[in-house]
């Protein structure tokens, strides 16, 4: 128990550690020397050479040796500090990951939650009903094939453009003020309504196929067919099966969790949604090399956060870890 | 002859005559086929004025044609044929990889060199990929095929070594396995002879499935901008689309249509996995 928490939390300690050390050396590897353009750049702003200097200084320290330089880099991560960004010059980048990532979070965990359940719920219900199966298999198959920034496209084009139920670009109407009043929320509400739907959609078949798999697998194994010798109903063999079915689905979830952040950039690409992904592909565009290590950083963090709490879920739904844990086994 | 010959390959048998595997196929082929034989077929290049910008599929651009006025057939075409490189080579090299980790691992299961194996797969898996992907290309000023490919297995690889090394902890132990090792035969021969050909089929199956990952990882860096340097790809048609605002002026043709080609051969080959799955799985077969 305590053993398989300590053995994972190593690995995501090392995943962050690795994940900065890549920060740290990819700028200085690549051709064509990003940091001179940097100083080229900054050097135009009003005030930019001081800042830039301060900057160069905390992050960079070129003249130092390089361990000297990956230690300063290491504090500076620890002070959570950044740098500026360029694009949105002078705001630190500590600053701009903040606001965007609320964003992230809110459309992120309710689109993977509900399409874990409803996916579970759905492949269930096809793996014990052949004529569903038929028809619902294709679209699965179809949903989990599509990218995610395609099916962006095709809602938005539905649904947005050609019906107008919702809006399709950006988190809020330019109008509003972002606050805590009916309106913003109903407002907000609407603009998120899609890009939600975007992943939902494409993660719900991933999940579908995977537990009506594993009911069918459930349902040929001898436990389950010496319950149905006994007379058991047909539910009750379902519901074991299910049971059994949801520990890889949980397993599989942590598997995901990158995909769909991944997911996540290109989709708040398609509807101009402010997340980090939209901000994190405007700072490649506009080589705002701090704002984009950050936001790296900032995106590993989050899937390392997302891992641990499901690690410690799985050992509550596993009755063999949970079991362990209390001494019964 | 041919009856000995489909008794002794009964699998490839149940296999080639899968409904499932059939019609995949068929799509599957069709798609390539457009890949590789399309661009002749179209008289225009994807990036001169070859209509009326703004126009609907009709006879003279099958695909419509643009805002600028370039026919989407041809962009199409000419896309795929990139993207569809580079989700092989990309896929064959991640399976590569996760086959010759996942072996390693598994045939020293329990040991430190399987820790640290399995260590560096868990580290990958948890790293979003598209966020490395993007900070590795956002550096790569120059980014061809070949480069595009080896970024994109780079992260494509750990589910696989995590799947093939616990069906080589199954198969290690095998009493025929265990027969090689004391007849004390090199490592690589018994991975080779014992275990990898008889996860052939399992192999191959992940071979495909990899691909598709790997397609899909593929055109969301295009799509962001991050794909090969030079010339078109699916994903940038996408990406132009979005900019362009074709979506909002109801270009469906040029929206939707190239992405719907490939979700379209994309789920063509997961009918064939699954099919496969049912051919060479006997419990399966039954259904």
């Amino acid at each position: 128990m305590a053993r398989y928490l300590s053995k994972k939390i190593l690995i995501y300690a090392i995943t962050f550690f690795l994940a900065v050390t890549l920060n740290f050396i990819i700028p200085r590897l690549m051709p064509g020397d990003p940091i001179q353009s940097l100083v080229s750049r900054f050097a135009v702003m009003e005030g930019g050479t001081e800042i830039l200097e301060r900057q160069l200084i905390l992050l960079f320290n070129l003249d130092e040796p390089l361990i000297v330089q990956y230690f300063n880099y290491w504090k500076s991560i620890f002070t959570g500090d950044f740098g500026i960004s360029i694009m949105q010059f002078p705001s630190p980048v500590t600053e701009i990951i903040k606001k965007a990532i609320i964003y992230d979070i809110l459309l992120l965990v309710p689109a993977t939650i509900l399409s874990w359940i409803v996916g579970n719920k759905l492949g269930a219900f096809s793996g014990v009903n052949k004529k569903a199966d038929n028809v619902l298999m294709p679209i699965f198959y179809f949903l989990t094939s599509s990218p995610y920034f395609w099916l962006a496209g095709v809602v938005s084009f539905f649904l947005g453009v050609k019906l107008n139920f919702f809006p399709i670009s950006g988190a809020y109407s330019v109008s509003m003020v972002p606050g805590f009043n009916w309106p913003f929320i109903v407002d907000y509400l609407k603009h998120w309504f899609l890009p939600f739907l975007s992943i939902f959609l494409v993660e719900l078949g991933g999940w579908a196929i995977g537990m009506r798999n594993m009911i069918i697998y459930e349902r040929s194994s001898n436990y389950s067919r010496y319950m149905g010798a006994l007379g058991a109903s047909d539910k009750l063999i379902r519901s074991y099966g299910f049971r059994n079915g949801v520990l890889p689905q949980v397993t599989g979830l942590a598997l995901r969790i990158a995909g769909i952040i991944g997911g996540a950039i290109t989709v708040e690409t398609v509807f101009n949604y402010p997340g980090l992904g939209r901000i994190m592909l405007n700072s490649v565009l506009n080589q705002d090399y701090f704002l984009l290590q950050g936001i790296f950083l900032a995106i590993v963090i989050m899937a390392l956060v997302a891992n641990f709490l499901i690690d410690i879920i799985y050992m509550f739904i596993d009755p063999r870890v949970r079991l362990s844990f209390t001494g019964e086994v | 002859m041919a009856k000995d010959f489909w008794k002794k390959h009964e699998n490839l048998y149940y296999a080639i005559t899968n409904k499932k595997v059939i019609f995949g196929m068929v799509i599957f082929t069709l798609v390539v086929l457009l890949a590789i034989f399309g661009p002749m077929f179209s008289p225009y290049e994807y990036d001169e004025y070859a209509g009326d910008p703004y126009s609907p599929p009709s006879r003279q651009h099958l695909f419509g044609t643009n805002i600028m006025g370039n026919d989407v057939f041809t962009m199409t075409v000419y896309g795929l044929r990139t993207t569809l490189l580079v989700g092989f080579i990309a896929g064959t090299i991640a399976t590569i990889i996760g086959c010759i980790v996942g072996f390693l691992a598994g045939y020293y299961g329990g040991s430190w060199f399987d820790e640290i194996l399995m260590g560096l797969t868990n580290i990958f898996v948890v790293i979003p990929q598209l966020a490395l992907l993007i900070i590795l290309s956002a550096f790569l000023e120059v980014r061809g095929i070949l480069v595009m490919s080896i970024i994109v297995s780079i992260t494509a690889w750990p589910w696989l070594a995590r799947a093939v090394r616990a069906q080589t902890l199954s198969l290690r132990n095998q009493e025929y396995v265990n027969l090689s090792r004391i007849s004390s035969l090199k490592v690589s021969r018994i991975l080779r002879e014992d275990i990898a050909s008889n996860m052939f089929s399992y192999i191959f199956m992940s071979y495909i499935l990899q691909f598709n990952g790997t397609m899909l990882a593929t055109v969301q860096l295009e799509f962001l901008g991050l794909g090969p340097t030079k010339g078109i790809s699916l994903g940038l048609v996408m990406q132009n689309a979005v900019n362009w605002n074709a979506i909002q002026l109801g270009m469906w043709w040029w929206a939707i249509i190239p992405g719907l080609i490939l979700t379209i051969m994309i789920t063509a080959l997961y009918f064939v996995n699954t099919g496969l799955d049912a051919a060479f799985n006997p419990r399966l077969r039954e259904m």
